[in-house]
């Protein structure tokens, strides 16, 4: 089947897409966009976290058929500028910036949902922090550092404002 | 050579900061931007998708294997089954070969391999391996280590016998000391298998060479030992395979083994096209080994005033059907079976059998994470008898800097244990948790009562770890490091075959030759087999050796460019700082770039560590590690004693790093290793019954999340030990070590119960027992 969709703001149609693929395979494997981690594909880990109309949800649990007419955004689009001078977001620089990255499989997923976070809710506390990243599994850094992560980004973004 | 569309790169270390500092990782922009190559990402026009069929069985007969069907299937490219392996039918690490490529004529484990497909598309691939019929006959799986033990020539998973290794310790003379202590504590300690749940599936790319060989593209931990294994059984010589480091994924020794390695390479050199094989999370948890399960038995003697006087120790891992890497596990688990503690006499049987359960290799700790749980709930239990506190009974019984361990060998470079629990203990506590609001109480939202049944508890763990490789090894690492102008800059390229696995290796690798060369601008190339062995990215051992070989490299190349400034300046009392080409009596001469102008000075590379002993096989002696190092622990939790839930309110660490290279780095290191001993702790265990994984999912298989993990307070000792580069000492694994028996002891502290296996579960809390 073929299937319509937005990706990073660019309108793409995906020709020969088995109904059985998940939104997450026709990304990683048909679009060129393996920015959205393969971790576990049902749902445990976080680590194929993308933004579905706004709404961050876990990639392999989407059927690609659903992505149909609807708006994706992917850790590849999140940094901002004209071509060629994109910056990254501030969520990314502050991962890179605290030692939240490791082998950075997990990391991904928890830069579209910190991402979510910090535009909901600008200063979260710590409390939140964890509600927030709750369903993104990290085995290298034991979370300290990512914690650190999202405190920096939330205060860059504050700054920003 | 044709590439894959994604491909491992040279990465650009940013910025600045040498040995010491904290700069950031070359890789992380491509991480967080999502563009990292990962071994799972790797993609080639035309490519198949590879799968594997595994046994469902824990043990049987294989009667007959039919493809035709499988075959027949439109979209199918191959099937293939042990009859077509090109080379030799076995492979195993350790020069052990005894895991066959595909089941022959029999399975040893659930999960075995038995054929594989290759398909247009990873659905067509899997219906094809349903298509495979294979007639299997059923036999009872062995499945009890310490029967195997009784029994081991009667129960033998393998020809071979029952027992993998066999290895005592002996010290003085338990027997006759047993009747002068006026202390006797036992206990009887069991751990589950812990799967190491490295985030990145197994993976790679397999692309067939023009000259009949083969480039393969894959997540592991030692490159050179890989190929070691795959070369003979494709039927290839190791130079016709050009074997490249893909992103990994985590690793935490699950990448040691094998895994999709030779069955991709097969899949490629039978269809001559490139193959992609990947697994999903249930069939990683049959993929790779995993942590040995433990049964152990422990009496300990002392003086009333609890100075210990011997241990009698009796430790049974469970390797599964192969021997993987058990041999060392157990040699370490008996080397290291009794701790940092002096001990007179000391009589420890460490035994790793052959079972059908799932097989067990690497897993950070090796071995000694399983004896910290029983030898610290010990120190526990001697302590309460002795009536003193746990951190009084360990410092009295401490090792220091010249303390022999059980195997006799001298502690020779700091090990300051009394002074680290002092300082631990000295750590400021944690508050009362605000009951008002419900997600600090264990069991977090999900609590239904106000807490009433939350009692606080507080415990401590001590661990010690081998660093490198040990019991005679010759353990190397190469580096090969070429400086050079490129755009009118100095430019180091450090080229080694060490993988990264998230560890930072790459961050310090810049790091030294920042250092060494005084240049800014490094640039780290991708690690493949077109350099010599680095050895593993295991024993916490990468910033040591790796880390010493580049810096041998880097001093090699800095006397060439000394050389080369003395002959075109024609002086010769030069030296390099920070960029600069120094005279003692003149001062700043030159530049880099002046003295190097067109030429490039390369220069490669080995570092060895001191050599180390084998252990006597009848006494368990010798000097077989080359460096120790220690981690302690306190863990402060909140039980609820009714519903039997644990919350870890804090873990505070106190360890000796030597050198800090790399704070940052390290920190995280001591963040990552206590989130896994925690999850060992009070969470995770692949369950088995009758053979059977009952629990293959992130579903039903627990790792930490961020809500589990506490904060966590450090305290990182810089104690040098003068033989390492820098003095640095390995810190990946001694956090893993200590932080478990510290959770559990602080959950006895708020429960009473004995809780004498891990993972501790709510039944053990609420109804005893374990």
């Amino acid at each position: 089947m073929r299937v319509n969709l937005t990706v990073n703001g660019t309108e793409e149609a995906v020709d020969d897409v088995w109904e059985g693929e998940s939104l997450l395979y026709m990304l990683r494997e048909r679009m060129g966009l393996p920015g959205s981690k393969n971790a576990c594909e049902q749902g445990e880990c976080g680590s194929c976290t993308v933004y579905l109309d706004g709404v961050p949800v876990c990639a392999c649990l989407v059927a690609a058929g659903q992505a149909e007419g609807r708006e994706v955004r992917t850790v590849e689009g999140l940094a901002e500028g004209p071509p060629g001078e994109e910056r990254l977001d501030p969520v990314q620089e502050a991962f890179v910036e605290t030692g939240a990255v490791q082998c950075g499989f997990c990391t991904p997923g928890l830069i579209v949902q910190t991402h979510d976070l910090i535009g909901r809710n600008p200063a979260p506390s710590d409390a939140e922090i964890r509600e927030a990243l709750a369903g993104n599994l990290c085995r290298c850094t034991g979370y300290e550092k990512i914690l650190d992560a999202v405190r920096l980004a939330a205060e860059r973004k504050a700054v920003a404002r | 050579m044709a590439s894959p569309v994604k491909s491992p790169g040279h990465v650009a270390a940013p910025g600045i900061g040498g040995v010491g500092e904290s700069p950031l990782r070359p890789d992380g922009t491509l991480k967080v931007a999502g563009e990292f190559a990962y071994a799972s990402d790797l993609w080639m026009d035309g490519m198949l998708w590879g799968a594997t069929l595994r046994s469902p069985h824990p043990r049987a007969l294989i009667r007959s294997i039919g493809i035709g069907s499988a075959l027949a299937l439109p979209g199918v490219r191959a099937v293939l089954t042990h009859e077509d392996v090109p080379g030799r039918a076995m492979f195993g690490i350790d020069h052990t070969e005894d895991q066959p490529v595909l089941a022959i004529d029999q399975v040893r484990h659930q999960g075995e391999p038995v054929a594989l497909v290759a398909a247009d598309h990873p659905e067509t691939a899997r219906r094809a391996l349903e298509r495979i019929a294979v007639e299997y006959e059923v036999l009872e799986p062995i499945t009890d280590p310490r029967a195997v033990v009784a029994d081991p020539e009667g129960l033998k998973v393998q020809d071979r016998g029952g027992i993998t290794r066999y290895q005592p310790v002996r010290v003085g003379d338990v027997d006759a000391v047993k009747g002068r202590a006026d202390v006797v504590v036992s206990g009887e300690y069991e751990v589950g298998i812990q799967d190491q749940a490295f985030l990145g599936p197994e993976s790679g790319l397999a692309i067939p060479a023009e000259d009949g060989g083969i480039d393969l593209y894959v997540s592991t931990q030692w490159i050179h030992n890989d190929l070691k294994q795959i070369a003979p059984c494709l039927g290839l010589r190791e130079d016709q395979i050009h074997m490249t480091l893909a992103g990994v994924g985590g690793a935490f020794g699950g990448r040691e083994d094998l895994s999709m390695q030779i069955h991709a390479g097969m899949l490629a050199l039978h269809t001559g096209r490139p193959v992609k094989m990947s697994y999903n999370r249930y069939e990683s948890f049959f993929g790779h080994v995993h942590r040995h399960p433990a049964q152990m038995r422990y009496e300990y003697g002392a003086t009333a005033d609890g100075r210990l006087l011997y241990a009698d120790v009796d430790i049974v891992l469970d390797g599964g059907a192969y021997t993987s890497s058990t041999k060392n596990v157990v040699g370490n688990a008996a080397s290291l079976g009794v701790g940092p503690y002096e001990i007179p006499n000391i009589r420890i049987d460490g035994y790793g059998v052959y079972t059908n359960n799932p097989p067990c290799g690497a897993m950070r700790g090796f071995g000694a994470v399983q004896a910290c749980f029983a030898y610290e709930s010990m120190m526990d239990r001697l302590g309460a008898a002795c009536g003193l506190d746990p951190v009084e009974i360990r410092r009295r019984n401490a090792v220091t800097q010249g303390s022999r361990l059980a195997t006799g060998q001298v502690i020779e470079s700091p090990a300051p244990l009394a002074e680290m629990l002092t300082r631990l203990e000295a750590m400021p506590m944690p508050g009362a948790a605000d009951a008002s609001d419900l997600r600090n109480l264990p069991g977090g939202v999900s609590q239904t009562t106000h807490g009433e049944g939350v009692v606080r508890g507080v415990g401590y763990g001590v661990g010690i770890k081998n660093i490198c490789f040990s019991e005679g090894f010759d353990d190397l690492a190469t580096a090969r490091v070429r400086l050079e102008v490129i755009g009118g800059e100095a430019t180091a390229l450090v080229h080694t075959a060490a993988a990264e696995v998230g560890q930072g290796l790459v961050t310090i690798q810049a790091q030294i030759a920042r250092t060494e060369l005084g240049v800014q601008k490094v640039t780290i190339a991708p690690a493949d087999n077109q350099v010599g062995d680095a050895g593993s990215s295991s024993a916490s051992r990468q910033s040591y050796m790796s880390g010493g070989a580049v810096k041998a490299a880097c001093e090699a190349v800095r006397a060439d460019l000394l050389a080369l400034a003395e002959r075109r300046l024609g002086r010769a009392d030069l030296a390099v700082v920070g960029g600069k080409i120094m005279s003692r009596a003149d001062g700043v001469l030159g530049t880099i770039e002046d003295v190097l102008g067109d030429a490039a000075i390369e220069r490669t590379r080995e570092y060895h560590h001191r050599p180390t002993t084998p252990l006597d096989p009848v006494t368990g002696q010798g000097r077989s590690h080359t460096q120790l190092a220690l981690c302690v622990h306190r863990a402060v939790v909140d039980v609820d004693v009714d519903l039997g839930l644990v919350k870890v309110v804090e873990l505070a660490a106190v360890q000796d790093v030597g050198k800090i290279i790399n704070r940052t780095g390290v920190e995280g290191q001591i963040h990552g290793g206590t989130a896994q001993g925690l999850g060992l702790a009070v969470m995770e265990e692949i369950v088995v019954s009758d053979g059977l994984v009952r629990n293959p999912s992130f579903t039903d298989y627990l790792i930490p999340t961020i809500l589990d993990m506490p904060p966590m307070r450090l305290e990182i000792l810089e104690n040098p030990d003068p033989e390492a580069p820098y003095g640095l000492r390995g810190a990946g694994e001694p956090p893993t070590l200590s932080s478990t028996p510290a959770i559990v002891a602080a959950v006895r502290d708020a429960t009473g119960r004995a809780l004498t296996r891990v993972p501790v579960r709510p039944e053990h809390i609420v109804q005893g027992g374990s």
